[in-house]
Parts: structure tokens; sequence; C-alpha cells
């Protein structure tokens, strides 16, 4: 039996054949880091994380610094863990804090940042102090009524 | 079998008796395949050979007409979805829609045209120049030896270039929306990777192709197996194989959608 070029093209099919569907399965997935440059880890706790998902960007100021890289449950706190790689060129103040919000009314959600006074930068590895819980609309409405209500029961 | 054929009572019968005879022919073509297709394992080159011709081949169309599909869903996509504000979801889209429906459907209709026509005119072609009855004058059996490796050929390459189709698609969505566009890399990401589950639709996908790649190579060998031995005869067959074809994979894709995705 000798082999061919046919061989070699079939051989080429065949595994463009099986990349392709690893490609898909994957979802073009993993693609670590926004692409190029390098990152700083920074953490933060959230009460509640609302709908962020990990790889959603990071913003400050509308511009986008990094990415949200895994979101955890902290057993201590009993709160959202979110960790984020923040590009090495943006740097924050300690005192930065961190919100989730909403781009649009229905769009994706993102984390906030918002730099502070402080003189010393947030390093490696860092957990940002202040943070502010997603919006959440049921909490929202809750709060509304409530108020509603107790205003009714001051006119009485 | 010669019945009269013509705009009589009579001729609907004969047509409708041919119809079923025809299929009857077809399915016991296809059982005599897939039992003799030992030789096809005990020699493989026969079919890396005609994986070569079915699906090397039709790698360039299945390629090109991907990128399109996909840039054109990229394009008409975020049209529809920026109204809403939800251009972020254009991944979801370009990739659920092209896993689950086009990239099987778009690349079996390529496929069919492609590859399925060729295989019809050739075993066609053999037939009128008597190499079939040849080949069984030697012994040498035409099912396992011409028809078995180009059926199994098929069968393999069409989920191979289904996902390929796929993944091109996927790539020229993202370059239109996100290079072009500039939907934010991250979110067309993360929403596709949250949004499409393996299982559910890729693995669907793959098995929507398997059948699509059996029904279309079926259809093109009996096709090709079954023409009047004239030029005409195989060039009828040619035309027969890319319309039956077509209306096979557009009305299995129906039943397999309904099937999978329309349960409760």
């Amino acid at each position: 039996m000798q082999r061919s070029t046919l061989d070699l093209w079939v051989g080429i099919f065949v595994m463009a054949g099986i990349g392709a569907l690893l490609v898909l399965a994957m979802k073009v997935g993993n693609m670590t880091g926004s692409g190029s440059g390098e990152t700083y880890a920074l953490s933060a706790n959230f009460d509640n994380i609302g709908g962020l998902k990990p790889r959603a960007p990071v913003k400050s100021a509308g511009v986008v610094v990094g990415r949200v890289s895994g979101i955890s449950f902290d057993n201590e706190k009993f709160n959202a863990r979110v960790t984020m790689n923040i590009e090495k060129t943006y740097k924050f103040p300690k005192d930065t804090s961190a919100s989730i919000l909403t781009s649009g009314l229905l769009g994706e959600q993102y984390v906030g940042l918002e730099g502070g006074g402080d003189t010393v930068n947030l390093n490696t590895g860092d957990k940002i102090k202040q943070t502010q819980s997603a919006v959440v609309l049921e909490k929202l409405i809750g709060q509304f009524l409530y108020s509603k209500a107790a205003e009714g029961g001051d006119k009485k | 079998m010669a019945i009269h054929k013509g705009f009589s009572i009579r001729g609907i019968g004969a047509r409708t008796i041919d119809s079923v005879l025809r299929l009857g022919y077809a399915t016991r073509f296809i059982a005599r395949t897939i039992m003799s297709s030992g030789t096809s394992l005990r020699r493989p080159r026969l079919v890396i050979r005609e994986l070569y011709f079915t699906g090397v081949l039709s790698l360039i169309i299945i390629l090109v007409s991907g990128l399109f599909v996909g840039m054109v869903l990229g394009y008409q996509g975020y049209y529809t979805l920026q109204t809403y504000g939800s251009e972020s979801a254009l991944g979801v889209l370009v990739a659920l829609s092209l896993v689950r429906e086009l990239g099987p459907v778009m690349a079996a209709l390529l496929f069919a045209s492609r590859a399925g026509s060729a295989m019809t005119a050739e075993i066609g072609l053999m037939k009128a120049t008597e190499q079939l009855s040849a080949m069984e004058m030697m012994a040498v059996d035409p099912i396992s030896r011409v028809v078995a490796p180009r059926f199994w050929a098929g069968v393999i390459s069409m989920p191979l270039l289904a996902a390929m189709f796929s993944a091109m698609g996927v790539f020229g969505g993202y370059l239109v929306g996100v290079v072009q566009i500039g939907v934010d890399e991250g979110s067309f990401w993360s929403q596709m990777q949250s949004a499409v589950d393996f299982q559910k639709d890729i693995m669907n996908g793959v098995i929507k192709s398997i059948v699509f790649g059996f029904a279309v190579t079926w259809i093109s060998l009996f096709e090709g197996y079954d023409a009047p031995p004239t030029a005409e005869g195989v060039s009828g067959a040619t035309t027969r194989t890319v319309v039956t074809s077509s209306l096979a994979i557009l009305a299995l894709d129906f039943l397999l959608t309904a099937f999978m995705f329309g349960g409760v």
C-alpha cells in the first residue's frame, strides 16, 4: 500500500472537519483575555450580581478596561465573588468602587469601576472594598410599593 | 415494465405504481449497499479515494459559502437587533441559526449539487458504457466495488463539511459584527458560549447532517444506478438527483426539527 498526495488531502480534510467540530464544541471558546496586552487580577464581593456573566466587560467611564474572569460564591460571606482581569496600562487607586450596571434597558450587564482619590494604586490580587450590587427589578418594585404604603400610613 | 402513461386515469395509476415500485427498488438497493460494504472496510483505500472526490473537492464551495452566509447573517442580525438595543446578542443569533439550521441544510444542498450530481453522472455513465456489466462478468460485484465506497464517503464527509460550514459562518459573523461594525467582542463570544448548548444544539446539528448525508448519497447513487443507459437518461437522472435531494433535505429538516425542538 503506497501513500499518495490523495491520502494527504483526505487527511487534511478529515482533520479540518474534526477541527471545525472542536471549534464549535468549545464555541470558539476560552479565548482568554480580550486579546493583546498583559493583565492584572482584581476581585470584589457583591451582594447580588444579577445577570453578570464571565467574560463580561469591565468599564470605567465607559471605556473597556478589562474582563470578568470568574464568578463564584463566597462560602464565608454568603455573597458573590467576582474576579476580573484589568489591562496593565490602566491604574486604579485603592479606594476605587465597583458596581454592576446594565447597558441600556435590556442590555448586558457589566462591572463599572469608579476611581477614588487615594494615592496608592491597586495591585494584583487586591480586593475592591466598596461595591454596589446589581439592580434587581423585583426588589426595586418591592421597595417602591413599601414606600408607597408607608406614605399612605403617614397621611392617616 | 412498459405501462402506458398519459393524462388519463390509467396514467395516474401507472405513475403511482411506478413510483411505489421505484421506492421499493431503491430500498432494496440501499439495503444491498449496506450489506455489501464489507469490501469498503477491508479496502479503506476505496473509501479514501471517494472521500477525496466528495469531501476534499467540495471544500472550497463549502468554506466560501459558509463565510458569505455568516457575513450576511452578521449584517442582517445587527440591523434587526440594534433596533432593540441588543446588538450584543448578535453572536447568539449567528451561532444558533448556523449550528441548528443553516449549517447542515446549506451544506447538504451544496453537497447535493456539487458531489451528488457528480456521483449520479459517474455511475450513470458507467452503466451506459456497460462498465458495470463488465465488472459483473469478471465476478466483481459493482455494488460493493463502486457503490458502497461512495456511499460511505458521502455519509462520512457530510457532517465534517457541515461543521466546517458552521465554523466558517461564525467566523464570517464575527468579521462583520465585531471587526467591521464594532459589536463588543467579549459579549459577542460570552453570550454565544452561554446560549449554545453542546448536546442540544451542536450534536443535533451533527445528527441532522448525518441524516442528510445518508439521504443525499442514497438518492444520487440510486439515480445513477437506475438511470436509463442513454445520454438523455443520464442527464435526466442528474437533474432528478439535485431536485429530489433538495426536496428530501428540506422535508427531512422539517421532520427532524419538529422532532428535536418541537417537543415541550
